[in-house]
């Protein structure tokens, strides 16, 4: 079999503002757009004939349809001109709803996107405040519709659950709603409270209280259950896909260990063999490529252990789960897994080992069990 | 030659002693104040973190007098806390001669007595030293009315210093070479030398630290250690500079150290005279008195292959405390270990982290204990100092637990609170004693079981790190003595059991399955904490299975940063200790005995 495809990302680190909860990184001053586009085009031209062709495109942040498109046709030239792209190469851009409006939307299937994923995250506009969205609910609903109108048929729509104000109710509203629009993949992503954001100062205060978890762990099955019963896949921890075909082809090189190259501050790398990162600050990124320099702040070469690792717990995010091989065969492990597969964690069959819906609750602990 | 004065530090635990010794250092200008860094003597990383001094060191200042006359003064720095008095004991057999530190706002205290009364033991000259003149609450007059009270000393030998802003330094140096007498000086008789500590170097064996009481030894000399009568070649002897600095030879009155390849630990014993192998003197120096433990517990390696390790790991390091005592010890629940004596609760906790930093070992230490008495209906009388081997109780016929004297100085405030935390242990017979206006002492009775029982750090909080606390050992009383026995999923384990007094079994038994909660991680099953008198359960509590521990995103291609906690997770699984399923985490055996922080 022919190595697969690597996957080459795009850090766009622009936003309108800062959502609380967010700790990707990204600043709200749009005087450094062209410095940084002039830095970008030489990181990409640095890279020229290091990958071999790709076959998934992902332009995220930051918001990326913040760009004019201009700006993202400027990218993808200088992307065409030095990098090799597969035919079939899934090209995914994700997008703000009050920025997908009728030109946005053209210019984008214009330029060849394929995939759009919108930050829809709740369809609750009192929901949509607390997370400091500048959207309603509204502007979701006409987003979606003038896609659709576009001929757009994979859209992933991506959520946030999981808040203490949030009852399985209202939540199963939410999803009610966003399955009407029958899109073509989910992320659901279960509220997590990350170091250096306001959500987490405020939780640290006592001003923002989190569910129990027990409580999420409910959440977690019964968005699970909810949607696979309405037909979708639950592929990955928090992905969700109509079939196959709509699997985010590029998220998935993350979990299955496929190379892919990351450019922009911020952005991560990964070569089968280290790991390296580029300097999350955009005048450091920009001012090091203008003196000849790689913006990587740190690369790492991983040990045959580390790599080893990485496997079991990527894999075991994912319903494909892992190989049985890569874990040692001994007695210990084989009475380990097998008290697992009893209290229903995981099913063990045709040399794989797959987590269920329960074991996906417990996914960064199974990694640690051998 | 040079004129030679040996002295020491001793004071209560915070009263200065690490800074004035850090003076002390930078005014006879043994190191550039590029070099100086805070706490100089202290230079186990342990004893930086802690604040605390844990080991005794030596080091030799040159001085030169106000009348231009060369001096050695070699300096002993000691421990201040209650647990390490012994090493201050040896330390004190080096010397002719003491500072005593008071400081001027707290006054005298428990460890200042205690440290005085060895000092005397030893037949020392004693220098008063106020410190911390500087701070706004300091009382002098006070401090100096105590002086001359309660220890009897000549308050107009005081020396007022601040080792902090270091003034009175250069007092404090004249009043060592006027006050202290120089060493008894016999080079004539045969050498004599006086083994007061020792440590292992992986590159040249066993260091041993000694005082020439008579005679001289010098590189190629062969000598010959008392006790075993085991010879060894001198290959260096020298002083302690801030490093060791080898010297032509170590005559009477000195104090320096010796190497002469010493690869067998065990033949070292601290107390052991050293003398020469072709003259040697007729009778050893008399060395020390031996240390008897109060607290016990045993220590296991947290895998099982590390057993052999972990022996040798001991080995050396009984080389460089001499109050810590070990044997070999077995137990259902963790195999193979080594039961081990301690002066107390802090000390327990030293040996631990030391093992771990300097030795490397991985250890679990099981929950603390003291020796009781037990006497059988056959007439036999045994000693148990593991609760693992509390006997049958229909066979018991009286049970016995040893007593301490306490004595704790504190602010008169904080009387009624201490008073309780003293009812709550099983005081008995209080006693109170006015030292100084505002101050009290109060001495009282009470099981030394309920001093390792969380007694020292309840005091400490209770009294804002005011009160003092020290003790004196008394006999043993008849008590009503059962055994708790603590079960996980229903398995005893055997390293978790207590032996209690009957009336605090269970309040005890709860509050242990509440602190086991705590420290035990969720795991994937649920898990029963039991406490259990005989087969009868008094206490239980449970840790729910963790349902839900996945984190909502993973992408964005930053793998590493999971990485890197999933690694850091691993090892600490690999610190865990199973017991049946459950993996407890090391410090659980000792944190059961600990306040409830809540």
């Amino acid at each position: 079999m022919p190595p697969p495809h690597p996957g080459l990302y795009i850090h766009i680190p622009f936003c309108r503002s800062k959502c609380p909860y967010c700790d990707f990184y990204s600043i709200v001053s749009k005087s450094f757009i062209q410095r940084w586009l002039d830095a970008l085009k030489k990181e990409i031209i640095y890279y020229k004939g290091q990958f071999t062709q790709f076959d998934s495109l992902y332009l995220g942040g930051g918001t990326p349809s913040l760009l004019d498109p201009m700006q993202i046709e400027t990218i993808l030239e200088t992307l065409f001109a030095n990098f090799d792209f597969a035919k079939n190469c899934e090209t995914t851009i994700e997008a703000n709803p009050c920025d997908l409006n009728h030109d946005k939307i053209k210019s984008l299937k214009g330029l060849g996107f394929n995939r759009i994923s919108v930050g829809a995250q709740s369809f609750e506009d009192k929901l949509l405040t607390f997370l400091g969205r500048k959207h309603t609910v509204k502007d979701i609903k006409k987003s979606i519709h003038i896609l659709r109108s576009f001929g757009y048929k994979n859209i992933s729509l991506d959520l946030i659950y999981g808040f203490k104000e949030q009852t399985l109710n209202t939540w199963k509203k939410t999803l009610e709603q966003a399955l009407s629009f029958e899109p073509e993949h989910l992320s659901c992503y279960q509220l997590t409270i990350a170091n250096g954001t306001p959500f987490k100062r405020k939780k640290d205060k006592g001003l923002l209280k989190i569910l129990s978890q027990d409580d999420e762990a409910s959440f977690f099955l019964f968005t699970s259950e909810f949607l696979e019963g309405h037909g979708y896949k639950h592929y990955e921890i928090s992905s969700f896909a109509r079939n196959n075909r709509f699997f985010s082809r590029h998220n998935q090189k993350y979990w299955q260990h496929i190379p892919y190259l990351g450019l922009g501050p911020g952005a991560h790398s990964f070569n089968n063999k280290s790991r390296w990162w580029n300097i999350s600050s955009v005048k450091q990124y920009c001012d090091l490529l203008d003196d000849g320099q790689l913006p990587v702040e740190i690369s790492e070469d991983l040990t045959d252990d580390q790599l080893r690792l990485e496997h079991i717990f990527l894999g075991l995010r994912t319903r494909a789960g892992i190989e049985i091989n890569l874990i040692s065969h001994d007695q210990q492990n084989r009475a380990i897994l097998s008290g697992l597969e009893k209290k229903g964690f995981i099913k063990l069959e045709k040399g794989r080992l797959t987590p269920t819906r329960k074991g996906f609750l417990v996914a960064d602990q199974l990694p640690l069990m051998f | 030659m040079t004129n030679i004065r040996n002295f020491s530090i001793i004071a209560h635990i915070d009263h200065g002693k690490s800074t004035l010794a850090d003076r002390l250092i930078q005014r006879t200008g043994l190191i550039d104040e590029r070099n100086f860094h805070n706490q100089l003597l202290d230079n186990m990383d342990i004893e930086r973190e802690r604040g605390i001094t844990i080991k005794s060191q030596v080091v030799t200042l040159p001085y030169i007098s106000s009348d231009n006359q060369a001096f050695q003064l070699n300096l002993i720095d000691t421990p201040g806390h209650v647990d390490f008095s012994y090493e201050v004991s040896r330390a004190l057999a080096s010397c002719e001669g003491v500072l005593l530190l008071i400081d001027a706002s707290q006054g005298v205290e428990a460890q200042t007595m205690a440290n005085l009364y060895a000092a005397m033991d030893h037949d020392l000259e004693i220098i008063p030293v106020i410190n911390k003149i500087d701070l706004p609450s300091a009382d002098i007059e006070r401090v100096k009315e105590q002086i001359e009270l309660d220890l009897g000393l000549d308050s107009d030998m005081t020396i007022l210093c601040s080792a902090k802003e270091g003034t009175g330094i250069d007092e404090v140096l004249e009043a060592i070479i006027t006050y202290i007498p120089e060493p008894f000086v016999n080079v004539e008789d045969p050498l004599q030398a006086l083994i007061f500590d020792a440590h292992y170097d992986s590159f040249r064996g066993t260091v041993v630290s000694c005082r020439i009481v008579s005679g001289e030894v010098r590189q190629g000399d062969r000598i010959r250690l008392m006790s075993n009568g085991a010879t060894y070649k001198v290959e260096e002897v020298g002083i302690f500079k801030l490093e060791k600095e080898p010297t032509e030879s170590l005559a009477s009155g000195e104090v320096g150290y010796m190497l002469a390849g010493i690869k067998t630990v065990g033949d070292v014993s601290i107390g052991d005279t050293i003398t020469l192998d072709i003259d040697p003197a007729a009778e050893p120096l008399i060395g020390f008195k031996e240390v008897k433990p109060v607290v016990f517990s045993s220590i296991y390696p947290i895998s099982s292959e590390d057993y052999t390790s972990l022996t040798d790991a001991l080995e050396k390091y009984k080389l460089n405390d001499a109050a810590f005592i070990y044997q070999k010890d077995s137990s259902a629940a963790l195999g193979m270990g080594f039961r081990c004596g301690f002066l107390g609760l802090l000390h327990l906790e030293i040996v631990q982290e030391r093992l771990e930093r300097e030795f490397n070992q991985s250890i679990i230490m099981t929950s603390p204990s003291v020796k009781y008495r037990f006497f059988l209906t056959n007439g036999e009388m045994v000693q148990v100092d593991n609760p693992a081997y509390y006997p049958d109780p229909v066979t018991i016929e009286k049970a016995f637990e040893p007593y301490i004297r306490a004595s704790i100085f504190l602010p008169e405030r904080y009387l009624g609170s201490v008073m309780d935390l003293c009812q709550e242990h099983r005081g008995e017979n209080s006693k109170y004693n006015c030292s100084t206006p505002g101050r009290l002492e109060i001495k009282f009775d009470m099981p030394l079981g309920e001093v390792i029982y969380d007694f020292y750090d309840r005091l400490k909080s209770i009294t804002q790190g005011y009160g003092s606390f020290d003790y004196d050992i008394l006999d043993y009383k008849e008590n009503n003595l059962i055994k708790l026995d603590i079960l996980l999923n229903g398995e005893k384990v055997d390293a978790l059991a207590q032996i209690v007094h009957h009336d605090k079994a269970r309040p005890r038994a709860l509050r242990t399955c509440e602190r086991l909660k705590d420290e035990i991680p969720r795991h994937m099953f649920k898990i029963a904490i039991q406490g259990a008198i005989g087969g009868k359960i008094i206490a239980r509590s449970t840790i729910s299975p963790f349902r839900k521990d996945v984190t909502a995103k993973c992408y964005g291609g930053d793998i590493s940063r999971k990485r890197k906690l999933l690694e850091k997770q691993k090892k600490g699984k690999k610190r865990m200790k199973m017991v049946g399923s459950v993996s407890i985490p090391q410090n659980a055996f000792v944190a059961v005995l600990k306040a409830d922080h809540k």
